[in-house]
């Protein structure tokens, strides 16, 4: 009897210290800015330990950057809905009225065509695409880093997370800020030493190293700069989440 | 369980298995599974796509690991603190020559039923069963998941590179996930044939019955 006594004494004491811990563990990360927009409802716990964790332990990282001799030769371009007529008369026009808009919380919106995005310093990376469905491939990317075109465009200081729309209906992401400055972050317009092709996402495409292939989003129109997610969509950060995929794709 | 089956989830949307850095569709694999996939980019030989379940399976698989991670770090600090590992699952001294596990070996080829003292205490072969269970294939299914996450190769670039690269990192996840299935398999037939009910208390409550107790 004793033994069993002291075995739920025991399992109390670490439900009690669990459930406490999570409750002031959910207090920290609500103060700190580390719940992610997704993070409510069945996985919240998951989603938030794991953006949580990222977040302390990823500052400072860098993406894995690759010799030139790892390229792939064979980069996979994933399947493309049809992308629409106004997309083709961009193409046929040699994309050189293609405008990318950038709003919200800034002090100058613009308006940016590529020669204007070309004009920023040109960041070359070799990184890898990793798909959520388990392939991937290398790549060099050339582009505009996403911190100096927010820089320019005098993004608030107030501001939290980056939504960015493609040229594709009802696609559109967001990222924090931490990922919005990161150095590997670009608006890409090359790959490879050519133009980036259609099919990989060009003319533009923001890359995002750190996090799954499918947040970097092809075909780039709009940036908003915000301190809130809420009024995007269904509030949860980003389509992603309303067909069912996680916001936060670091893992 | 919820691991196993998220995880096979998302093998289906890429049925296929590379080794090195990178691997896709337009690419030679170490080996298919010859099922069809959620996604019909993948060359699978079959007529028809699955329906998409990869959504929900990432969320499950992810917050499953962390459960596991979590409860599992707690029995490590558990099991070393109460010298649990030391006294239960390293194997006696006597026990630690080939003589003692060629013993146990034949008494199981020879369908002996366990002696008395085996109601209390696991055999050699149990023993080590059990340590490469908890501190190498859990670790090692821990450390491969881990490097197929972007975010965590950029704080720890090296869980990915000692492992020559993502996709075998995946490949060896995927292997590993089929040791653990292995020896859930022969673990839980193991239980069954030496009484279900009696080892399933056991395990609950941590006593064992007594030949008087028993019916």
């Amino acid at each position: 009897m004793s033994k069993i006594s002291r075995r739920a004494f025991v399992t109390t004491g670490f439900a009690a210290a669990g459930v406490a811990g999570l409750a002031a563990g959910a207090g920290l990360a609500k103060r700190y800015g580390l719940i992610p927009p997704d993070g409510g409802g069945i996985w919240g716990p998951g989603e938030t330990l794991t953006y949580a964790t990222q977040r302390l332990i990823t500052t400072h990282s860098m993406a894995r950057e690759f010799p030139r001799s790892m390229i792939s030769e064979k980069p996979f371009a994933n399947e493309l809905a049809p992308l629409g007529n106004e997309f083709e008369r961009h193409k046929s026009a040699g994309f050189a009225d293609w405008r990318l808009a950038v709003d919200g919380m800034v002090a100058q919106p613009a308006s940016l065509s590529l020669v204007d995005l070309k004009k920023f310093r040109a960041s070359s990376q070799i990184t890898e695409v990793v798909c959520e469905e388990g392939w991937s491939y290398v790549a060099e990317w050339i582009g505009a880093p996403l911190s100096e075109v927010l820089k320019t465009c005098g993004a608030s200081p107030q501001a939290r997370y980056v939504v960015y729309y493609s040229i594709q209906p009802d696609w559109w992401e967001s990222i924090d800020m931490a990922d919005a400055l990161h150095p590997q972050t670009i608006l890409a317009y090359g790959m490879n030493d050519g133009d980036l092709p259609v099919g990989f996402g060009g003319p533009l495409r923001l890359r995002v190293p750190r996090q799954l292939g499918y947040k970097s989003v092809k075909f780039i129109t709009r940036l908003t700069v915000t301190d809130s997610l809420k009024s995007f969509g269904k509030g949860l950060g980003s389509a992603s989440p309303e067909a069912g995929y996680a916001w936060y794709a670091g893992i | 369980m919820a691991l196993l089956i998220s995880g096979l989830e998302i093998v289906v949307s890429h049925p296929r298995f590379y080794w090195g850095e990178t691997g896709n569709s337009g690419t030679a694999t170490l080996f298919k599974i010859p099922i069809p996939s959620s996604r019909s980019t993948v060359p699978t030989g079959y007529g028809y796509v699955l329906p998409d379940q990869n959504g929900w399976s990432r969320y499950l698989h992810f917050q499953a690991a962390w459960a596991v991670v979590l409860t599992g770090l707690a029995y490590v600090v558990w099991g070393l603190w109460t010298g649990h590992f030391r006294s239960n699952l390293v194997p006696a001294q006597a026990d630690r020559k080939w003589s003692a596990v060629v013993d146990v070996m034949m008494s199981h080829l020879r369908f002996k039923r366990p002696g008395a003292d085996e109601e209390f205490s696991y055999n050699v072969l149990q023993r080590t069963a059990y340590l490469v269970v908890v501190f190498v294939l859990f670790p090692l299914v821990i450390w491969t998941g881990l490097a197929l996450s972007p975010g965590f190769n950029s704080a720890l670039p090296a869980t990915v590179n000692l492992l020559g690269g993502r996709q075998s990192a995946r490949t060896l996840h995927f292997f590993v996930t089929i040791a653990l299935v292995l020896f859930l398999l022969v673990h839980v037939a193991m239980v069954a044939l030496s009484g279900f009910r009696s080892r399933m208390r056991g395990m609950i409550t941590g006593s064992v019955p007594t030949q008087e107790e028993r019916p």
